[in-house]
């Protein structure tokens, strides 16, 4: 057997979705003509090809399987992507390797009952959450129904050359954490290499300063015009999307409140266990706060790790602190709203808490939105960071 | 049916040579003229063929040939004139479609080279050189595909197309290709030539399983790089000079490296440009560019692109790249930058 005609065979017995609910995306036609491959009817999958190719005309993989579907008639193929030796085999290795991860995006749906493990609670105000997933180069969007995530749509996505998690400026990987869009920057401000738009995120956040992580303009954006899409590791760490599909996010995006997790890979579960992770979580906050009420300095300082620090300040600098603040008090109420909970990717049960936090005493009163870091230690959620967000 | 009864009548009569029994004179002719094209005479030849076509302006055979000698003539639109009525008056003739499908793949027009060469093959599913010309077309085809995906300059027209032109209407005629003809429906499109042809004479069509082995045959994927051109040669010692220039952070002589009609980013000026090539050449104290792994693909004489890895460190910044330098080799045979990209 040719092995390229194999290698597509292959990929196309990986399919799965006859029909797609995004029709502007090329993967559904992609599919096709895989499929015609693989039922080894080529010349059906030589004019699929070319539909594609006039939906798609800079699809640059739709040219090359056209390409060998053309070179396949005149003698028999060594490989995928037959393209004479003398050109860089990176290009036609960045090809396959899109082809890949398109084909498997397309045999792998998120499956309706299960929910990623990262989106514990969303808050009232965000209605969206967008959710990389590295390993697949695949970005999916899900929508916040009553605090629970639904999903809506996924997309391919560029990553960084050198692949994921960023720790220095310059080495041209995508970070992995918890984030938020910080800005939007529309098409006008920007040069052609980042096509329909850009949506910067918030990078290097607390947790990644903490680690001494540095680097700066991780952006979620489109694609230049001389090509519709960019293979999967092709960034200097940003996210890239095709520009339909730039235009499509950019719909579900809320400045400054958006999330954007990535993941090295989406972690699913089922939905009743998603929801005792968040029904653990959110006891541990309402003991916390019950406590803080209670004025009783030392139960309110059980909810804090050793490892706990804030800025300058250490756990034994914040213990002391708020010993000293409790002792001036009478009385104290604390409410929360807006409540976010969002597990951090490639940390054991950590998750990043946001909320509305209004808070009044005898002596002092305010409302701020805070945010807090909680990590499982010895089986107790705690708190090691805390700061406005 | 006319051209059905043609055809026998064309091919009984076809044992030595082109000869019509009922038309000695005129076979000749036609014999004689066919003989002065292949000795170079056109003049000769077309006074003959004229003759022939002035009694019978119908006449096939003549003016095959006289598509043959405008093609030999270089008078590529009379030819193609001369062969497409050639297929409108007897579609059932593949040599007309051959020798339409070298024109245009002469022009670089492949999609109708194809197309005429599918058509030649309908027409006759066992036609040998159609296969072997539409073999080649394909391949073709293939590499500006794979220019497409992989944006490369595709103005690499200067590999000579192979294709063969048929000398002779009903020249491949052996007595089985009329049976071949009778058993295949005219509608019947042929999808892929594998199909189509069932005694296949047909070298270039993939073959179907158990061909080759999974393991690349190290014939082809082993084989050594060619030895550079004296042009490779001198693009890389040129794109050298340039990464010299710019580690000297030796502004004049990098600028000097770019071609007079240099494409700059987004169109900026040319001075602007270079004003910024400057400002960044002076800003940080050191800078080294290291140009590594170069690969030089020429198109035409004065014209190839060189594709590297770039290495550059300066006391700011270190980055490694993929660059891409189109280059144009100028009156003074200086290999100059036209246009400049970066991979991301």
């Amino acid at each position: 057997m040719r092995r390229a005609a194999a290698l597509l065979r292959a990929a196309a017995a990986l399919l799965l979705a006859p029909c797609m609910a995004f029709a502007a995306s090329p993967e559904p036609m992609l599919s096709r003509v895989v499929a015609a491959i693989e039922a080894n009817q080529l010349s059906v999958a030589l004019q699929r090809v070319e539909e594609l190719i006039a939906a798609h005309p800079n699809f640059r993989l739709g040219h090359l399987i056209r390409g060998d579907l053309l070179l396949a008639r005149s003698r028999p193929l060594e490989t995928f992507g037959n393209v004479v030796k003398t050109v860089p085999q990176e290009k036609v290795d960045d090809l396959r390797a899109e082809a890949l991860v398109r084909l498997r995006a397309l045999r792998d749906r998120p499956d309706a009952g299960r929910l990623p493990r990262n989106i514990l609670q969303l808050h009232p105000g965000q209605r969206h959450v967008l959710l990389v997933d590295s390993r697949r180069s695949r970005l999916y969007v899900f929508e916040n129904a009553d605090g629970r995530p639904q999903y809506v749509a996924d997309y391919y996505v560029s990553l960084g050359k050198r692949g994921v998690d960023k720790a220095r400026e310059g080495d041209q990987k995508t970070p992995i954490g918890v984030y938020h869009v910080t800005a939007n920057l529309p098409r006008q401000k920007l040069t052609d290499f980042y096509g329909a738009g850009a949506y910067p995120i918030n990078y290097p956040n607390e947790w990644d300063r903490r680690l001494g992580r540095n680097g700066f303009g991780i952006w979620v954006h489109g694609t230049p015009p001389d090509t519709y899409s960019r293979p999967p590791r092709a960034s200097d760490g940003c996210i890239v999307l095709a520009n339909p599909d730039l235009l499509s996010v950019g719909r579900f995006v809320q400045v400054g409140t958006t999330p954007v997790i990535i993941a090295p890979e989406v972690e699913w579960a089922d939905a009743a266990s998603v929801r005792a992770e968040r029904d653990a979580l959110a006891t541990a906050l309402e003991r916390w706060r019950l406590d803080w009420e209670s004025r009783d300095a030392e139960r309110y300082l059980g909810h804090y790790s050793p490892r706990f620090s804030a800025g300058a300040q250490d756990f034994a600098a914040w213990a002391a602190h708020k010993r000293a603040v409790n002792a001036g008090k009478s009385w104290i109420r604390v409410s929360l709203a807006q409540v976010s909970m969002l597990r951090y990717p490639n940390e054991a049960n950590f998750v990043v808490v946001t909320f509305a936090q209004e808070y009044r005493s005898n002596n002092l009163s305010n409302t701020m939105r805070k945010r807090q870091y909680w990590q499982k230690e010895d089986g107790r959620w705690r708190i090691f960071y805390e700061g406005s967000a | 049916m006319l051209i059905s009864h043609f055809l026998r009548s064309s091919l009984a009569a076809l044992a030595a040579a082109l000869v019509f029994a009922s038309a000695a004179a005129r076979a000749d002719e036609l014999a004689d003229a066919s003989k002065l094209l292949r000795a170079g005479q056109h003049q000769e030849a077309m006074e003959r063929v004229n003759k022939v076509l002035a009694a019978k302006p119908k006449d096939p055979q003549a003016r095959f040939l006289k598509g043959l000698i405008y093609t030999e003539q270089g008078n590529t639109r009379e030819a193609i004139d001369m062969f497409r009525k050639l297929t409108e008056d007897y579609p059932e003739l593949p040599e007309p479609y051959n020798n339409l499908a070298v024109i245009y793949a002469s022009q670089g027009q492949y999609d109708r080279a194809r197309a005429a060469l599918e058509q030649s093959i309908r027409t006759h599913p066992s036609y040998a050189t159609a296969y072997e010309n539409l073999g080649d077309v394909y391949a073709k085809l293939a590499s500006q595909a794979y220019d497409k995906a992989l944006k490369l300059d595709s103005s690499n027209a200067g590999a000579q197309n192979k294709l063969a032109l048929v000398r002779e209407l009903v020249g491949n005629a052996t007595p089985g290709r009329i049976a071949a003809a009778e058993q295949k429906p005219a509608a019947a499109r042929p999808a892929a030539p594998k199909y189509a042809a069932k005694p296949a004479p047909v070298a270039a069509v993939p073959k179907p399983a158990a061909a080759t082995p999974a393991v690349p045959t190290p014939a082809t994927a082993d084989k050594p790089p060619a030895p550079a051109t004296p042009d490779q040669e001198a693009v890389i010692s040129a794109v050298k000079a340039w990464a010299d220039a710019w580690s000297r952070k030796d502004a004049d002589a990098y600028l000097a490296s770019y071609a007079k009609d240099f494409r700059t980013p987004k169109g900026q000026a040319r001075s602007d440009w270079e004003k910024s090539r400057r400002e960044r050449l002076q800003a940080p104290k050191s800078i080294s560019v290291a140009v590594e792994e170069p690969r030089v693909s020429q198109s035409g004489d004065a014209r190839a692109s060189v594709t590297f890895r770039q290495e550059y460190k300066s006391d700011f910044l270190s980055s490694r790249s993929m660059k891409t330098l189109v280059m144009v080799k100028s009156d003074g045979g200086r290999w100059l930058i036209q246009q400049e990209q970066v991979a991301n």
